[in-house]
């Protein structure tokens, strides 16, 4: 166990995946930037885990490490014990947006990580994530005709229509409205529970982290680092008004402002 | 073309006959006006066209210079299309070929009919050539620039699900390029259908473009010239027509909708 980590996952549950020691540095026009500064952290099996971050301080680096598309300066991460290298269906990136494949329909979409499998079964799967997002009756729908919170469920559901083990999800309701957010995360919580994947979500919104997380890590600004890990003991659904929530609420906000010395 | 007020059904009609019409009237009085006894007036001109039916020629002449922009066209996109998609999604390539294919792209077909007739003889198959020319590169600037503007989320998302190289190539870089390469394509057949007709002056004795010229030759029969002259842009814009018909295929409509 890390020192960063104050409170370690229950020990029945499986490590699902770790990161050991992970830098990266860009090197670009001859200038070298550190981006992510030794980053260790450890996340059970069907845990949601919130990377929290201002914009721009890596945590979207460190997503596209755990998901294999790019390759750390040091360190690693491994998923199931062994080091990723690549993309894998294992774990499923989604997009902040425009994600989806605009010339398939919401079937087609569905369907895309599906090619394995023989058509019988492929057209279960495919209906029954149309029925867990709620896009019945838009089967046959372009992406174009949907508004910006189906897209999103229909990404979410092309990314678990192929039965991933985790789901790493960058800032995926970061452009929707704010209604729709907080519905979308509801959305999420009700998936979540249902299927049980270990899901990684970047966000910069504390109120989403607070809202989602089994813990919320909190990064510094670039080169980014582990401020400190806030383990939200609150169980689902949260009372976004309870004193208990607006004390770690409060807590990273805090620790945010230290982190920026604002 | 953003007007604030949309034109009502019968205007849309309406206004564009008049405006041909127009022109007609003024071509008509011009040559009645002016009294030349070379250029034919539009009635001269309908009275050729009849006659290029009655005898039959001219069916034969459309048909050979469809023909030949079938199998230029047709060789360039199965030659250009396989060459743009590889050319874009391997940069590196692209960066070797370039620089040649940027000197070569700014000739006009018509420079290489010397070129044509060394290496094929005068005949069909140096019209084609030429056809092929006039096609290719359009055809193959649009594949590379359709698969270079991928957005990388798709070549991501597409890794991600486990494709291979080809299933990549052929799911998610095709699809995704295909609008842009259909613009391509769409000004090719029109570049294809432009050079035809200065092909069939030069290399060949059927179609179009040796119908005009003949025309012209055997007794300067301008009716005829114009008959031909017109039945050129009609039978482009027919082309042209089915061609934007492609783009409203509802697998790439996303891609030709103005930003929503």
């Amino acid at each position: 166990m890390s020192l960063t980590q104050p409170v370690s996952a229950p020990a029945a549950v499986a490590m699902k995946l770790s990161v050991e020691h992970l830098g990266v540095v860009f090197g670009r026009d001859g200038k070298s930037t550190p981006v992510l500064d030794d980053i260790n952290l450890e996340v059970s099996e069907g845990e949601f885990i919130c990377l929290l971050g201002p914009s721009g301080c890596g945590k979207s680096t460190l997503l596209n490490i755990m998901a294999g598309f790019l390759s750390p300066t040091s360190g690693r991460v491994r998923v199931d014990g062994e080091p990723v290298r690549a993309p894998d269906p294992r774990r499923v990136f989604v997009f902040q947006e425009r994600g989806v494949f605009p010339w398939l329909t919401v079937e087609g979409n569905i369907g895309f990580g599906l090619f394995k499998l023989p058509r019988a079964e492929r057209e279960e799967r495919i209906a029954h994530y149309i029925r867990m997002v709620g896009l019945e009756g838009f089967e046959k729908t372009y992406p174009h005709e949907l508004s910006g919170g189906m897209k999103q469920r229909l990404e979410v559901a092309r990314a678990l229509a192929v039965n991933p083990d985790m789901l790493l999800l960058d800032e995926p309701f970061g452009a929707l409205d704010s209604i729709t957010r907080l519905i979308m995360r509801g959305e999420l919580l009700r998936i979540w529970e249902a299927e049980r994947k270990t899901i990684i979500f970047v966000t910069h919104d504390i109120d989403e982290a607070v809202q989602l997380a089994d813990r919320v890590v909190v990064m510094s600004a670039r080169p980014a680092t582990i401020q400190r890990i806030v383990p939200i003991d609150i169980p689902h659904p949260r009372d976004i008004s309870s004193p208990r929530y607006l004390e770690l609420r409060d807590g990273i906000f805090q620790q945010i402002g230290l982190a920026h010395k604002l | 073309m953003n007007s604030l007020s949309e034109p009502s059904r019968w205007e849309r009609f309406v206004w564009p006959i008049a405006a041909s019409a127009t022109l007609l009237a003024l071509w008509h009085y011009s040559v009645l006006w002016s009294g030349t006894k070379v250029f034919p007036s539009p009635y001269d001109v309908e009275k050729g066209m009849a006659e290029l039916l009655k005898h039959h020629v001219l069916w034969g002449d459309i048909v050979d210079s469809l023909r030949r922009v079938g199998v230029g066209f047709g060789a360039a996109v199965m030659i250009g299309v396989p060459l743009g998609l590889v050319l874009g999604w391997y940069p590196a390539i692209n960066q070797v070929v370039n620089p040649t294919m940027q000197i070569l792209r700014p000739i006009s077909p018509i420079a290489w009919i010397p070129v044509a007739i060394i290496f094929f003889g005068v005949g069909d198959r140096a019209a084609i050539f030429l056809i092929f020319l006039g096609a290719f590169f359009p055809i193959v600037v649009a594949c590379i620039n359709g698969v270079s503007n991928v957005p990388s989320v798709f070549r991501r998302a597409g890794r991600n699900f486990g494709l291979t190289p080809p299933q990549l190539l052929a799911r998610v870089l095709l699809p995704a390029a295909l609008p842009q390469i259909l613009i391509g394509l769409r000004i090719a057949l029109g570049i294809a259908w432009l050079v035809v007709v200065a092909a069939e002056m030069i290399a060949v004795d059927s179609g179009l473009g040796f119908l005009i010229i003949d025309s012209r030759n055997s007794g300067k029969r301008y009716d005829l010239v114009v008959a031909a002259i017109l039945i050129i842009g009609f039978i482009g814009l027919v082309l042209d027509f089915g061609f934007r018909r492609l783009e409203k295929l509802r697998s790439v409509r996303w891609g030709f909708r103005s930003e929503s």
